[in-house]
């Protein structure tokens, strides 16, 4: 008997993409991002042109250092053409951090969400410390790991660390119950059930808690770059800072903002590669 | 044959207690039945009866209290492939397609490669979601997904299938085709199958015998085989006759706690 033939209409078909935009509705969202930054931007302008503050620079100024800054040639100081240099030394410092971050909080969330006796040892004790903030472990980072790009080091890991452990330590406890049975009588029993229904049913929210902790470790860069680094934009930051050069300060808060922001894309594009399963994961 | 004289499925004397903080619950009180291998049974009584608790007690899930639940014979101990459960929200894994949902069983179950994909190629066609292999759970409906999860316990060579009101969420008419294509698997390849259902209509639909089963505590009140012959006509005299036979039944224990 043909089953095949009682198959109702596809009542929720993979959803495709619109075709035949009209030119508008393609650069809409992109009009729409830009308002405020727009807005923002004459603001600023019309504030320091007419000299409502004269401690800050104008736009323009701003725009003018910032290609000093990356390719040199305007003014020709200790800064100019070493955007790059300063970029790839905090990119070091976050991705490592992150990583390092990851590398712990991924098997310690793991644990303290599967092993009921590891979440009464370990759970207090990180929901104390959790409350820290970074910049206030930056005296002891200092003592415990020097001077230097250590120090930056273990602060980033420090910010990422928490939400990658707190979101994974939630995927794993939210399993819905009902697949460790469906699994159990499908045959897949004990550990099995680890890899086969623990992980990938947690795997959203341990990449909700990779995102916000890679989201973090560019947040609390400029505090690990308090510590007496040579290179990096939190450095640049913390050296226009000392030198009143105020323009350098914005020009490295814009680049943390882009690099922060891109790096945010490529994990949300993975995301999406990886988790197309999740109706709710679609940043 | 010996095997149609031994059971396929036999509860004896089951009881069931559940105690929460200070209370207890006797989900099932003293059941007692015993199915024959390419049975179809419909477990039916308003909630709080222990027609789930039975289930999950023949599917593994739960332990009785006491009294044995059997399987050919020996203690069931655990969920096994051999008792496919078919839940009414489908439990299907969202990150796995269609595919690979059918697969989960016989990969677990160690067969090798060439012949999972044909096990899995075979049960996409019997229930017709061959366009919808790669497809993910979200993306589906819900009679396609119990679609799935039928399937998927088919797929693992289970020799009981237990569901557990699987068309509970589902609208009329999907549940009507899908009743009907139910029991045309269940002819052809002479499953044995314990249905769980609130609905008296569905039951007398589909079942060789319906027990009917009581509240406070869960019991069985009656084990009724149903002679009436396939297929089945809901519209006919003979079955609203049945249906009203077995509504007084399910509704005399009312009766008698009211008075």
């Amino acid at each position: 008997m043909a089953l095949v033939e009682t198959v109702p209409p596809p009542a929720a078909v993979i959803i495709e993409k619109p075709v035949g935009k009209t030119p508008w509705a393609r650069v809409k969202p992109m009009v729409l991002a830009l308002i405020v930054p727009a807005l923002l931007l004459a603001f600023w302008h019309v504030a320091t042109t007419q000299r409502w503050t004269r401690l800050i620079p104008t736009p323009y100024e701003v725009g003018e250092y910032m290609i000093d800054f990356a390719v040199g040639g305007i003014y020709d100081d200790a800064f100019s053409g070493t955007l790059l240099t300063h970029l790839f030394a905090s990119m070091g410092r976050v991705y490592g951090g992150f990583a390092l971050a990851a590398l712990f909080a991924l098997p310690l969330g793991l644990m303290i969400g599967r092993i009921p006796t590891a979440r009464m040892v370990l759970d207090p004790f990180l929901q104390v410390m959790r409350p820290i903030p970074v910049t206030a472990w930056l005296p002891l980072s200092m003592i415990l790991f020097g001077l230097g790009p250590r120090s930056a080091f273990a602060l980033v890991c420090l910010g990422a660390f928490y939400p990658i452990l707190l979101n994974t330590v939630f995927g794993v406890r939210s399993v819905d119950p009902k697949l460790f049975e469906a699994a159990s009588m499908l045959g897949c029993q004990g550990n099995a059930q680890f890899y086969k229904v623990v992980l990938p049913a947690a795997l959203p929210s341990i990449f909700t808690g990779l995102r916000l902790g890679l989201g973090l470790a560019w947040f609390v860069i400029v505090v690990g770059e308090m510590t007496g680094v040579p290179q990096g934009l939190g450095a640049v930051i913390m050296d226009g800072r000392t030198l009143s050069r105020t323009e350098l300060v914005i020009c490295g808060m814009i680049i943390i903002g882009i690099a922060g922001y891109i790096s945010d894309r490529i994990v949300v594009m993975i995301g999406n590669r990886l988790l197309a399963w999740s109706p709710t994961h679609h940043g | 044959m010996a095997e149609s004289k031994t059971p396929i499925i036999e509860i004896k004397q089951v009881s069931k207690v559940f105690k929460l903080q200070d209370q207890t619950i006797n989900a099932l009180h003293d059941a007692n039945i015993s199915i024959r291998k390419g049975e179809f049974v419909c477990l039916i009584g308003a909630s709080g009866c222990g027609k789930s608790t039975l289930l999950r007690i023949i599917a593994g899930f739960e332990e009785p209290t006491t009294g044995e639940a059997l399987m050919w014979g020996s203690p069931i101990k655990g969920p096994d492939p051999t008792r496919g459960m078919v839940f009414q929200d489908y439990a299907l894994f969202p990150w796995l397609s269609v595919r690979d949902n059918i697969g989960f069983g016989p990969t677990s179950r160690g067969l090798g490669r060439a012949l999972v994909k044909e096990t899995v190629d075979k049960f996409i066609d019997l229930v017709g979601l061959a366009k919808f292999a790669n497809a993910y759970p979200h993306q589906l409906s819900g009679g396609m997904k119990q679609r799935v999860a039928i399937a998927r316990v088919l797929a693992n060579d289970a020799e009981v299938v237990l569901m557990d009101e699987p068309f509970g969420a589902l609208d009329a008419m999907t549940r009507e085709r899908l009743q009907d294509e139910l029991l045309d698997i269940w002819q052809r390849t002479g499953l044995t199958v314990v249905f769980v259902t609130h609905s008296i209509e569905e039951a007398i639909f589909l079942a060789d015998r319906v027990v009917v089963m009581t509240p406070g505590p869960g019991r069985i009140e009656s084990d009724n085989p149903l002679l009436l012959q396939r297929p089945r006509d809901v519209a006919s005299p003979e079955f609203n006759d049945i249906r009203r036979v077995m509504s007084a039944k399910l509704h005399s224990h009312h009766g008698k706690k009211a008075a």
